[in-house]
């Protein structure tokens, strides 16, 4: 295969893009527009592939594979399936509103809008990638502008932040990195597709009892620690209680606008990775290991509910909501990993369960994106001001912004016409019957959601007028005197900006088929017992040599690919 | 007609997003929309309505809604005669609350957003009674329950409404999370959520069989369960005992969201759910035996019905007595469900809409005649400034308590019949029997304080500012009767209060008969059926009895002060305090779940604070621990050997660079030295 595909152009894009803002760093606005504009250009491009995607076709798409390092087992090899696919479309949204948000900010320069296009550079590559030495790449290449991002505009504790974030990351990242490591040393291939097809006929788990030699270890015990390795990696980026402690403190000390980014599609990588690599790849160590996930995952759904009640920062609130609606992924593709036989009604609800997750995925990136966007017009009005205390009586002076953010929070709370319902039924309906107490348990999340997003609205927007607020604005014209001057409605501007996002979100949530549509094909390729898939393939566990089996393996490949 | 029967709901919904998007100055047009659009939904209704008079079978449309894998989520509507009758209550309770509005909300200046919510809500609630799929009921349901939630915080100024909205979207909510768990649970079970859908649908014999057939904890059916965890759901929603403690908080709300809402429409909702999923509620009962749902469905509605009306008794704001009374008449609907099927507790659900959105929309009058005063005691011989509300308020009086001919009399006591003959026990017939007693009473009570004796107020500073405040608010001193568009309804309310109870009287059941598909004959035979005229008897000997009571203690003296303690006080202070304030229900939810949820958060937070955060310190500290030890291996070891390595070639180098004197001699008499070594080595190994 020759020629560069869409994919490589795609993720291209933003780096050109970013290489270009910086350029232009004199001419700022110009800097600015120009970054919007690659940002918008992207979602398009998005788009197109949306459009191009054949909903109903099981395997990777668009696909691209170059030899690279053969030595190393570098395969240059990309391509995208439903999830990765929506992901793309989720990213390019998100990084697009996240731009629009800058637009006003003024402190935000043409160096943020590089580093955010850089992101999503990286954003793109990871959802695309399917070799994992290069994944792993665009996997750390978010990392950098997160930091950067989350330390040099973030607030007064910005940098104590960003080395959390970036600390807790890298744990996982060098756990990830090792397993990884590991697993190419017994199979000889960093392939993803190729992988899951191993684990699936047993090959990865002989691979690793014939040519890892760990003191006398079994190899399911190796894939055992393999699998908590990796699981550790996804967990600290999702992040799966108790490996969030760093998102609360970031989320709330980067700017909005970063935040908009770090919850609407990083957080999304380690759904991604657990979507991508865990439940394909190591399904036997997930059913396994299956009740202290399904507790992992109720943890990560009731803990940071409860959390969020206890916050009086509204970035806070919103950061430990987001945890707990990632939550409801987790346990989505955790029941979805339940060892069911060969019963085909159990098959089904792991249908329901990992569409639910999808819808979530997208649904959760958009909702948590606008939520953050309205704290950030609000901090732009109140001064920074984003206290939960600091507020009352909104609804007066900003009747708009109320209702829309309004909106957004309904949205998040799951009402049903909105977007999350939606995911959170589909969620629901297929983990009940597979995992009836964790689910029962986690419906406290969505009681305890309620609770607190409803309190927000009562402190914020209900109630007597605040007085202090308006008070804050220093008139440095007027003798640096304080001006009582009314907060600001949405401009007409922000308000056609913020639009689409709440449009989107009644369209999802009386639509869903809009997304659940195109993701049949992965949804029922993954949820196909194993025992169905390419008999012929099982022959291949047998092979003793790590390169002849790379060697079949890629084979495999080949044939694959012609099938395509 | 089916095909077309999705309008009824969407029409409203679409005239509340067009509403939503217009200017707040545009009142005219915001009402003309939504009350334009609720009279489309009648007139569709009503030809619904007809279209089962003539045939009756159930018609559904499906359609296919949410892909997952290769399964479909599907959604649909239906038409039969429970669907048919509730569409008319509720668009036509609903119109005339909508036009009544157009006088009590005058004034305010969110109108255009008031007919928003309202249309809105109208549209959800239409979608929850067609709704052929459990799924798209609990969406209708939750919809319902936003509009109720912004519309009980619509003065969103004042803290206890916001306060009220909250509470009442989070108690409900608990019931919905049960709903949502009976949902996904019968989804799992039978595999779709479709009513009917050719017998393939849950409530159809085939997944009923099945759902019987499994067992779960306990041994209990999974339809019980799951009929159980629905019920749950309706509780929240129809303020069933124990979780009832929103609804009188929801009086907040301007009163003709009360009336529509939270008396005659969305309350019910949870009776409807309950009368829609019915085969369901009743699957796992054997000939003769009563199922342990509606068992349980019976109880909770007995003990709300006399609960709820024990606490009405010592209330004083006028619409919390009615508040109290709804959650009553609500727990006879559930009675009347679990004990005598669904035209029962149907047909009670229907009179009361009449009646309770006439009594709520005469305390609204009330209200808006006396400048927005609640309080019973400060009120007082209003039947002469609001003759028509009065009149209209005492036919709603008499149809609530079941006054004989009255509306409420004859849904009553098919319930009470229904109880009495129920083969369990006898407890739920006692409580709604002493529940009519106590009806008869606290409305004896409530028209005595409100609209006989003579004019009251606490006191003369009091009447003071009193009247000062209605100046500003009205511009003049006496109460007033209200407008038109406000009575007007309330006429045609009082109407159907009085003479709506003869479509159900036993002689002539044409509502159950309408319900079960069967035609009806005039035969007053039926009274003669066994035991039903004592019953009647004793069921009247309560209300007069209640009434007479109301009598001997309001109305034998006249209440002269306002500050004057309450007659039953007099008599019992003990009980009437207890009852006041409310049978401390909220005092114990206050003292039991919200501080155990309280505690929760506290300690979650806290686990992240300290113990998350105090590893990420211990790390940090670790780490710059390790740091500190590094420097000083650098800066003594490391540094040090170095600096001796280097300190020691400068010497060597020095001491090298001092041989390259540049002298001859000392450059010759080296050489000297080395040949004369030189030449010794050589001699001595050259020999060996």
């Amino acid at each position: 295969m020759s020629g560069i595909g869409p994919l490589t152009l795609l993720t291209a894009l933003p780096i050109a893009g970013a290489l270009i803002v910086l350029a232009l760093k004199r001419a700022e606005k110009l800097a600015r527009m120009i970054a919007i504009a690659v940002a918008a250009v992207a979602l398009v491009a998005t788009l197109a592939l949306w459009a191009r995607f054949d909903a109903a076709a099981p395997d990777m798409q668009f696909v691209e594979m170059h030899a690279w390092a053969p030595s190393l087992g570098l395969t240059y090899h990309v391509g995208v399936d439903g999830l990765g696919l929506l992901l793309l479309v989720l990213s390019a949204v998100v990084v697009l509103m996240s731009l629009a948000a800058s637009w006003k900010n003024a402190k935000h320069g043409p160096v943020y809008f590089a580093l955010a296009l850089l992101l999503e550079s990286g954003l793109f590559g990871t959802f695309t990638a399917l070799n994992f030495l290069h994944w792993f790449i665009y996997w750390e290449l978010t990392l950098l502008p997160a930091f950067f991002l989350v330390r040099l505009w973030g607030g007064s504790q910005g940098a104590k932040a960003s080395v959390q974030f970036f600390f807790y990351t890298m744990i996982g990242s060098i756990a990830l990195l090792i397993a990884f490591l590991a697993i190419y040393l017994a199979t000889g291939t960093y392939d993803f597709v190729t992988l899951a097809q191993m684990a699936q006929n047993g090959g990865l788990a002989a691979a690793l009892q014939q040519n890892l030699h760990w003191g006398g270890w079994s190899g399911e015990q190796i894939g055992l620690v393999l699998f908590w390795a990796i699981f550790l990696g996804f967990a600290v980026k999702t992040p799966v209680v108790p490996f969030h402690g760093w998102l609360p403190a970031t989320y709330a000390e980067a700017s909005s606008e970063t935040t908009m980014l770090l919850t609407g599609a990083m957080s999304k990588m380690g759904v991604y990775g657990f979507l991508r690599i865990l439940l394909p790849i190591f399904s036997a160590q997930m059913q396994e290991m299956q009740t202290p996930l399904l507790w992992l995952a109720v943890a990560s759904i009731v803990l940071p509910a409860f959390a969020a009640w206890h916050q009086k920062d509204l970035k806070r609130t919103f950061a430990y909501s987001s945890v707990n609606h990632l939550g409801y992924c987790v346990l989505g593709v955790v029941v979805a990993a339940r060892f069911t036989g060969t019963d085909l009604s159990l098959g089904m609800e792991k249908s329901a369960a990992l569409t639910g997750v999808l819808l979530q995925i997208f649904s959760h990136g958009l909702t948590a994106a606008a939520l953050f966007w309205f704290v950030a017009l609000l901090e732009r009005r109140s001064g920074g001001l984003r206290g939960l205390e600091d507020f009352g009586g909104l609804r007066k002076v900003v009747p708009v912004f109320c209702g829309l953010m309004g909106i957004a929070i309904f949205a998040s709370l799951g009402l049903p016409g909105l977007n999350g319902f939606p995911a959170e039924f589909l969620i629901f309906k297929g983990a009940f019957p597979l995992a009836g107490w964790a689910t029962t348990i986690a419906l406290l999340g969505l009681l305890l959601t309620a609770v607190f997003l409803l309190g927000i609205l009562q402190k914020v927007f209900f109630g007597p007028l605040g007085t202090e607020q308006f008070a804050t604005e220093v008139d440095t014209n007027a003798e640096k005197s304080r001006v009582t001057r009314p907060m600001a409605d949405l401009s007409t501007m922000e308000r056609f900006t913020v639009a689409p996002a709440i449009a989107l979100m009644f369209v999802l949530g009386l639509y869903p088929q809009l997304i659940a549509g195109k993701m049949v094909g992965t949804v029922t390729q993954w949820t196909t017992p194993a025992s169905t898939v390419n008999l012929m393939n099982a022959t291949q566990a047998k092979v003793s040599q790590p390169y002849a089996l790379g060697a079949t393996v890629r084979r495999a490949q080949v044939n694959w690919k012609v099938a395509n | 007609m089916i095909r077309i029967l999705w309008l009824i709901p969407a029409i409203p919904v679409v005239a509340a997003g067009w509403i939503a998007l217009l200017k707040q100055g545009r009142r005219k047009l915001a009402a003309t929309a939504a009350i334009g659009a609720l009279g489309i939904s009648l007139i569709l209704s009503v030809a619904a309505f007809v279209e089962m008079l003539g045939n009756s079978a159930t018609q559904v449309v499906n359609f296919r809604w949410l892909q997952f894998g290769s399964q479909w989520v599907s959604l649909g509507w239906l038409l039969d005669p429970l669907a048919a009758i509730m569409l008319v209550m509720v668009s036509f309770v609903g119109l005339l609350t909508f036009i009544y509005s157009l006088g009590y909300m005058a004034e305010d200046e969110n109108f255009t957003r008031f007919y928003c919510f309202l249309s809105l809500f109208a549209g959800a609630m239409l979608t929850v009674v067609i709704a052929n799929s459990l799924l798209l009921l609990f969406m209708g349901w939750e919809l319902v329950g936003l509009t109720s939630y912004l519309l009980i915080g619509f003065w969103y100024h004042k803290p206890e409404a916001a306060a009220a909205a909250k509470k009442a979207f989070i108690v409900t909510r608990v019931g919905d999370l049960g709903l949502l768990l009976g949902m996904v649970w019968l989804y799992g079970s039978t595999g779709t959520l479709l009513f009917y859908n050719h017998g393939a649908g849950c409530l159809e014999q085939s997944a009923l069989a099945s759902l019987v057939a499994h067992t779960t904890i306990g041994g209990m059916a999974v339809s019980t369960a799951v009929a159980l965890l629905i019920f749950l759901g309706a509780m929240g929603k129809s303020g069933q005992v124990p979780l009832h403690i929103w609804l009188p908080d929801a009086m907040e709300g301007p009163t003709p969201v009360s009336a529509l809402i939270h008396a005659a429409t969305m309350v019910a909702a949870g009776v409807y759910l309950i009368a829609r999923v019915y085969p369901l509620m009743s699957a796992a009962a054997t000939p003769g035996t009563v199922s342990t749902a509606l068992q349980v469905v019976a109880w909770i509605g007995a003990i709300t019905a006399f609960f709820a009306a024990c606490i009405a008794v010592a209330q004083d704001d006028i619409k919390r007595i009615l508040a109290y009374s709804t959650v009553s008449q609500l727990g006879y609907m559930m009675l009347g469900l679990g004990v005598g099927g669904v035209a029962v507790g149907m047909f009670h659900l229907i009179t009361h809409a009449c009646f309770k959105a006439l009594l709520f929309l005469g305390a609204g009058s009330v209200i808006h005649g006396c400048a927005g005063e609640q309080d019973i005691r400060k009120m007082g011989g209003l039947r002469r400034f609001m003759p028509i509300t009065f009149l209209t308020y005492a036919a709603g009086m008499l149809a609530l308590c079941g006054f004989p001919l009255f509306a409420g009399f004859w849904s009553k006591d098919e319930i009470l019949h229904a109880a009495h003959g129920w083969p369990i026990s006898l407890g739920p017939f006692y409580l709604g029997t002493a529940g009519a007693l106590l009806t008869a009473f606290y409305m004896m009570r409530q028209v005595y304080y409100v609209f006989l004796g003579s004019r009251r107020t606490v006191d003369e500073a009091a009447e003071a500012a009193f009247a000062a405040h209605e100046h500003a608010a009205h511009g003049h001193d006496e109460p007033h009767e209200s407008p038109l568009v406000m009575t007007v309804p309330m006429i045609l309310l009082g109407l159907l209060a009085t003479f709506l109870g003869f479509v159900g009287m036993p002689a002539w059941p044409w509502f159950s008969d309408f319900m079960t598909g069967q035609v009806t004959t005039l035969d007053f035979e039926r009274f003669a059926e066994a035991g039903l005229l004592p019953l009647m008897l004793v069921s009247s000997v309560m209300v007069f009895l209640g009434l007479g009571l109301g009598w001997w203690i309001y109305g034998r003296k006249p209440i002269v002060s306002a500050s004057q303690p309450d007659g039953l006080e007099q008599l019992m202070p003990l009980v009437f305090g207890a009852l006041r304030r409310r049978l401390f229900v909220d005092e114990f939810y206050g003292a039991t779940v919200i501080p155990l949820a309280r505690l929760g958060s506290v300690l979650s937070d806290g686990f992240d604070r300290y113990v998350l955060g105090g590893l990420a310190a211990l790390t940090a500290l670790l780490v710059n621990g390790l740091g500190h030890i590094d420097d000083a291996i650098d800066a003594h070891a490391v540094n040090g050997g170095f600096d001796l390595g280097s300190r020691g070639l400068a010497a060597g180098g020095r001491w090298f660079a001092a041989w390259q004197s540049g002298r001859v001699q000392t450059y010759l008499r080296s050489i000297g030295i080395a040949l004369v070594v030189f030449a010794v080595m050589l001699l001595w190994w050259g020999k060996a």
